[in-house]
């Protein structure tokens, strides 16, 4: 492999009502703090990038809220990305124009796909991120949408693996595939999954859902492969301080980029 | 110190902006020949694909504009990718400032395409006292998100390998030109914008 690109530690930040919140399996929303201080301190800390979800945007029928964005965009200097309520590609320059550096959408692409190649077209696959909320379903990965409120998120009917292969296709820059039976669970990241996912696709992979503890991302990184590796709450909470997190990382043998 | 930024059509340019204000540097972001003529430094930024950026110069009669600039100039990404001549991205004739033709990255095992994330950047012997390095640390990180590659040659800067070795930095007369984002690469890229401004 001829290529120092560092692995990434992602911390995402669910923002509902312009603060960061956390639940677990996608319920019970707890306030974490500030979108600002937040960004700040992760930026500081050597966090590789950040994703921001405005969870609630989507279930509301509505696009991101641009204020935040363009405060945060203001603030850091490391790349971060924007999910949540993107249809089109006027809702995805708007945030964009902000200073996002990507926009990563995900139950808008499951009902209308040709808004991957639309957004594509408009700014180049490196801005354009799918998000795929997947989870075990008789036997099979499948994806749901509308995950940010329980009594609303729905079954899509599609296959996990197909549809990473099919965004693929239609030229998504990344994928973030987040395994919910280990969302907010802190057991470990789906490694079976997310390796499943790996050897379909040759775009950017990020693993998201069950980090608890540092050790969880070393066997993500080596067992699935994956570019990069996404967690809130053990950051919120500093459980697993990032600096830390890369000097073990380091250790292990992962390249990641130092503090 | 005034500064340009060139509106090369681009969504997210706001984010350059930003990094200069952290500077202390307000930029006029403009299509005005007149305007980018006059300013003490030039920032052509530019996100998406080589054609659509090359047909708004053109239209905007800013291709010769561009080319006939003696300020200091900095290309950032695909605004780095355009002072080349040409690209096999939709077969594009760019600006030609720096000779050599753009292609694309190739996928492979361990190797993804876009290159997106966080790499090492390595100064080649003849260049490494290049005022745009100043203060910086042995092979920094910088942040790339691109699919397509400067080759290398007497223009380059600076290097850096995903698979193929291609030009991170490169520089020729009053013109650079940097492939990753100086503006979302933490301290690294702070340094450089920095350089850019207090370069002669």
């Amino acid at each position: 492999m001829t290529t120092s690109l560092a692995r990434r530690i992602i911390p995402c930040l669910d923002v509902r009502n312009g603060q960061v919140v956390k639940g677990v399996r996608f319920r019970d929303h707890r306030v974490m703090g500030d979108i600002l201080e937040l960004a700040t301190r992760y930026s500081a800390e050597s966090a590789d990038e950040l994703v921001f979800y405005d969870i609630t945007a989507s279930p509301e029928g509505r696009s991101v809220d641009c204020e935040w964005v363009a405060r945060v965009a203001e603030v850091i200097d490391i790349p971060f990305c924007v999910a949540g309520g993107i249809r089109s590609v006027e809702d995805a320059r708007e945030v964009l124009q902000q200073g996002a550096d990507k926009i990563s959408i995900n139950t808008p692409a499951v009902r209308r796909p040709e808004l991957v190649n639309e957004l594509v077209a408009a700014f180049g696959s490196q801005c354009v991120v799918v998000g795929i909320d997947s989870e075990l379903h008789q036997g099979e990965w499948v994806t749901r949408q509308m995950t940010g409120i329980p009594q609303q998120m729905q079954h899509t009917g599609h296959a996990t693996l197909g549809w990473i292969e099919e965004v693929t296709h239609r030229g998504a820059g990344e994928i973030v595939l987040n395994c919910m039976a280990s969302d907010g669970t802190r057991q470990g990241f789906d490694t079976e999954q997310l390796k499943a996912a790996r050897e379909l696709t040759s775009v950017p992979l990020i693993a998201s859902g069950g980090a608890g503890k540092a050790s969880h991302f070393v066997d993500v990184f080596n067992q699935a492969d994956v570019d990069g590796a996404l967690a809130a709450t053990i950051f919120h909470n500093q459980t697993v301080p990032i600096p830390e997190l890369k000097s073990l990382l380091t250790e292990a043998g992962i390249g990641v980029r130092p503090c | 110190m005034t500064l340009a930024i060139i509106d090369s059509g681009g969504a997210n340019i706001s984010s350059v902006v930003h990094a200069f204000r952290r500077l202390k540097t307000d930029a006029v972001f403009t299509a005005d020949a007149e305007v980018i003529r006059t300013a003490d430094r030039v920032v052509l930024p530019g996100v998406g694909a080589a054609g659509a950026a090359m047909s708004r110069l053109r239209e905007l009669g800013l291709h010769q504009c561009i080319r006939d600039l003696r300020q200091p100039v900095l290309g950032i990404c695909l605004g780095m990718q355009l002072l080349f001549e040409h690209s096999t991205e939709g077969e594009v004739e760019c600006l030609g400032i720096i000779p050599g033709t753009l292609k694309k990255l190739q996928s492979g095992p361990g190797l993804r395409v876009p290159h997106m994330g966080w790499n090492t950047s390595q100064s080649t012997k003849l260049m490494a006292d290049d005022s745009l390095l100043s203060g910086l640390p042995q092979d920094p990180w910088f942040y790339f998100v691109h699919s397509y590659y400067a080759p290398t040659g007497d223009a380059t800067v600076a290097t850096c390998t995903h698979g193929e070795t291609f030009s991170a930095i490169v520089r020729k007369d009053n013109f650079c030109g940097v492939q990753f984002h100086p503006e979302r690469s933490a301290k690294s890229g702070v340094k450089l914008l920095e350089n850019f401004l207090t370069c002669s």
